[in-house]
């Protein structure tokens, strides 16, 4: 409870500052239409050829998106040095972090939302059947890159070469859960459609167990 | 930031030259290393099947079991030093990294050596080759973004965070490529084989060889890793008794 309310009044804090420009998810929105777009020059995007494409495609491209979009979730912070105020008030550190995490969440999630019908039509993939099922694997995946976003964002802020750096480390790690959420992506996309538990699980997992090593470990990196 | 100059004369013993006990450490695993290798080379016996190719063995299953020991050691540094603040274990930590990533390497490239005659291809997408690839990459970033920050402390603390999240990921990037892989055709490791005793026994004395440079390097490095922290300190403070002069 301790940790409830400071994250609830941060994450307000986070919208509202995004919402007033929305210039991170226009950005983002653009960039992935950009890449959908150069993706259907390196293959045929008939809808058997999609299939077997599609999930993996979308799945890098959020990626990339993200490796782009949540970089500025700390250097936004440095540039006004308001990260320093925010470590001056009395709650625990973590709430900073749940908060950003939260928050960046929420940017992919509407981002995806908005995009999700638009890459539907041009790959010509059936979603509204499966979209309980889309939404669960959509929700554990972007909150997969999310965390670890968020919390490699706050590394990288504090190096050289700030934009390069985040990428870097971001995409090894978030290996498994990008081979996860392609896969049960795969699977929904599928002739006879499936949930595979297998993968959702280790999404789930992964999610899991990195939320927890943020909480553990993750206060260290704020200070000063 | 007064605070800097503190400590920075405590480790003036790490100026003094390599001592006796360094060079004698030195020799012994180097004896080791070449009794290991006449070992491998002469004394096992030649494998049936593969012939005399397969005794790169001895040296790319060591290199693997040793990387795993230094990234061991890199994981308890780095909680050891969020924790206490011992600038120790940050030298442990990433000298411990630099040896890893070196094994990795030599394992990353006897692999195919061996593979090429046997397999016939250098490089297959396995799951065990894939995520010791991603291993290599983890790792190198976490030496790259060492590299990235100037401020000794930050780059400690920076970079014992990732160092956790990159070993805690280690057994989630196996399995992810373990249940990806395995619903593909894929090149048998011979697992169902019995090893011959005395291939055994030469296999653990070229580990001990290993370990025994593994624990040199570490040593070496770290006494570098040491000073290079001085030098750090000693550079920051320039810097800002200059500006601090210049106003």
């Amino acid at each position: 409870m301790a940790l409830a309310r400071p994250t609830a009044i941060l994450l307000s804090k986070e919208l509202q500052t995004e919402f007033r420009t929305r210039e991170l998810l226009t950005t983002t929105i653009v960039f992935v239409l950009m890449v959908l777009v150069l993706f259907s020059f390196t293959f045929d995007p008939t809808s058997i050829e999609s299939r077997r494409f599609a999930p993996g495609l979308l799945w890098l491209t959020l990626l990339f998106a993200g490796s782009l979009m949540l970089h500025p979730s700390f250097t936004r912070e440095q540039t006004n040095d308001t990260l320093a105020a925010l470590r001056l008030a009395p709650i625990d550190p973590t709430a900073i972090l749940a908060a950003k995490i939260l928050a960046n969440c929420c940017f992919l999630l509407v981002a995806e939302a908005l995009l999700l019908p638009i890459f539907a039509a041009l790959y010509n993939l059936h979603v509204l059947p499966v979209l309980g099922q889309f939404s669960v694997v959509l929700l554990l995946g972007t909150l997969a890159l999310a965390t670890i976003g968020t919390v490699f964002s706050a590394i990288s802020s504090q190096a050289r070469m700030r934009e390069l750096l985040l990428p870097l480390l971001l995409l090894p790690v978030l290996t498994p859960a990008l081979i996860a959420s392609t896969e049960a992506t795969a699977g929904l996309f599928d002739e006879q459609p499936y949930l595979s538990l297998q993968w959702v699980g280790l999404l789930a997992a992964f999610d899991a167990i990195f939320l927890t090593v943020t909480w553990l470990f993750g206060e260290y990196l704020l200070e000063e | 930031m007064a605070t800097l100059s503190a400590s920075t004369p405590a480790h003036a013993g790490a100026l003094r030259p390599s001592n006796g006990a360094n060079l004698l450490e030195t020799v012994l695993v180097a004896l080791l290393l070449g009794f290991a290798g006449y070992c491998a080379l002469f004394v096992a016996p030649t494998e049936k099947t593969m012939g005399v190719i397969q005794r790169i063995f001895y040296f790319h299953v060591p290199s693997w079991w040793s990387a795993f020991i230094a990234f061991a050691i890199v994981l308890v540094a780095n909680v050891a030093y969020l924790r206490g603040r011992n600038p120790k274990w940050d030298w442990l930590g990433v000298s411990a990294a630099e040896v890893g990533v070196a094994f990795v390497t030599v394992g990353l490239v006897t692999g195919p050596i061996w593979a090429h005659p046997v397999w016939r291809i250098w490089w297959t997408w396995d799951a065990r080759l894939t995520s010791a690839f991603v291993l290599w990459v983890l790792y190198v970033s976490f030496l790259l973004l060492r590299t990235l920050i100037e401020e000794p402390e930050r780059r400690a603390v920076v970079s014992a965070v990732f160092g956790i999240f990159a070993a805690v990921d280690i057994p989630l990037v196996y399995f992810s490529i373990w249940f990806f892989r395995t619903q593909h055709p894929q090149p048998v490791i011979g697992d169902g084989g019995s090893l011959d005793p005395s291939m055994g026994k030469v296999l653990l004395l070229c580990w001990a060889a290993m370990l025994g440079i593994l624990v040199v390097m570490v040593r070496q490095r770290y006494r570098v890793e040491r000073l290079r922290w001085d030098v750090d300190r000693l550079r920051l403070e320039a810097s800002q008794s200059n500006s601090e002069s210049g106003r």
